[in-house]
């Protein structure tokens, strides 16, 4: 089990009490499959990605990534127990998803950098240690089911 | 993973630096900052220092010498391998940084320019700018073995 610091919970639930959902994770996942355009094998069925801009329209991608920032919801609630809140999720992403772990990392870096280009100067280093630390907790527990 | 810059990223990368250069100094300092606070195994590299807080004099004057390492390195975008010959050498026989760390400085760099430049840094200048750095990580690693 991961320790939080009562100043690292307060960071998260702020950080995400003030969260535009619908803008962040639109953006972090379009992001992703600009910067990592192998990305894109696992949204085959999705419609036009041919190039930056159509991936940046295409709204099918950004109501995807609005889904996959709600995922991290159930961390925030289940802080204390975040491998098996993530358990059923893992399997998911592993038999039915096939999606390679490493792909987590790279959202997950996308993430940062997304919030990091919104939050300003609220992003100091502590909160962005903090976002990081939370992130690869998250990123640990979707690998854990694969075999 | 190297993958070479095309014409358009070497254009984009040359732009973005050219808007950031004022804060050039600034922004290598940011990023040290954060990299020795959110990887504290970065730490290690910097024993020496009596003050590794942010916004202390060692990390303020050793950012803006990275930066003027990188600064150099866009300039020789055509030609990294020799263009950064002298500093491969000396991170390589001197230095020994293990090289996982350049990766963890290139993301805390980009951190800083959307933190900084939340309109400029788009998902292409990003690309350009992941793929750019990658390599300079490439041609300092180059002397290594």
């Amino acid at each position: 089990m991961v320790a939080w610091s009562e100043q690292e919970r307060s960071i998260i639930a702020n950080l995400f009490s003030n969260l535009d959902y619908e803008d962040v994770g639109a953006k972090a996942l379009t992001r992703c499959l600009i910067v990592y355009p192998w990305t894109q094998r696992y949204f085959g069925g999705f419609g036009n990605l041919y190039n930056a801009e159509a991936i940046k329209m295409n709204p099918n991608i950004a109501a995807h990534g609005v889904k996959i920032l709600h995922g991290l919801d159930r961390a925030l609630k289940n802080m204390d127990n975040i491998k098996e809140t993530y358990a059923e999720l893992s399997v998911l992403h592993s038999e039915k998803l096939h999606v390679d772990p490493d792909n987590f990392k790279l959202l997950s870096d996308v993430l940062t950098i997304v919030i990091a280009a919104k939050l300003g100067t609220d992003f100091t280093p502590e909160v962005q240690a903090t976002f990081q630390k939370f992130l690869a907790v998250v990123v640990s527990a979707l690998g854990k089911q694969y075999q | 993973m190297t993958m070479s810059l095309s014409v358009k990223n070497k254009d984009t990368v040359r732009a973005f630096w050219a808007k950031l250069s004022p804060k050039a100094a600034d922004i290598g300092a940011d990023a040290l900052c954060r990299m020795l606070v959110v990887y504290p195994q970065t730490k290690t590299y910097f024993s020496h220092w009596k003050d590794l807080s942010p916004g202390s004099a060692p990390v303020m004057m050793h950012g803006a010498v990275i930066m003027q390492g990188v600064t150099d390195a866009v300039a020789k975008i055509d030609n990294l391998t020799d263009g950064l010959d002298q500093l491969s050498q000396l991170h390589a026989f001197t230095l020994r940084v293990d090289p996982a760390n350049f990766k963890v400085l290139s993301h805390n760099l980009m951190v800083v320019m959307a933190n900084q430049f939340p309109k400029d840094f788009s998902p292409e200048v990003h690309v350009a700018m992941d793929k750019f750095l990658a390599l300079v990580a490439l041609a300092l690693s180059e002397k290594y073995r």
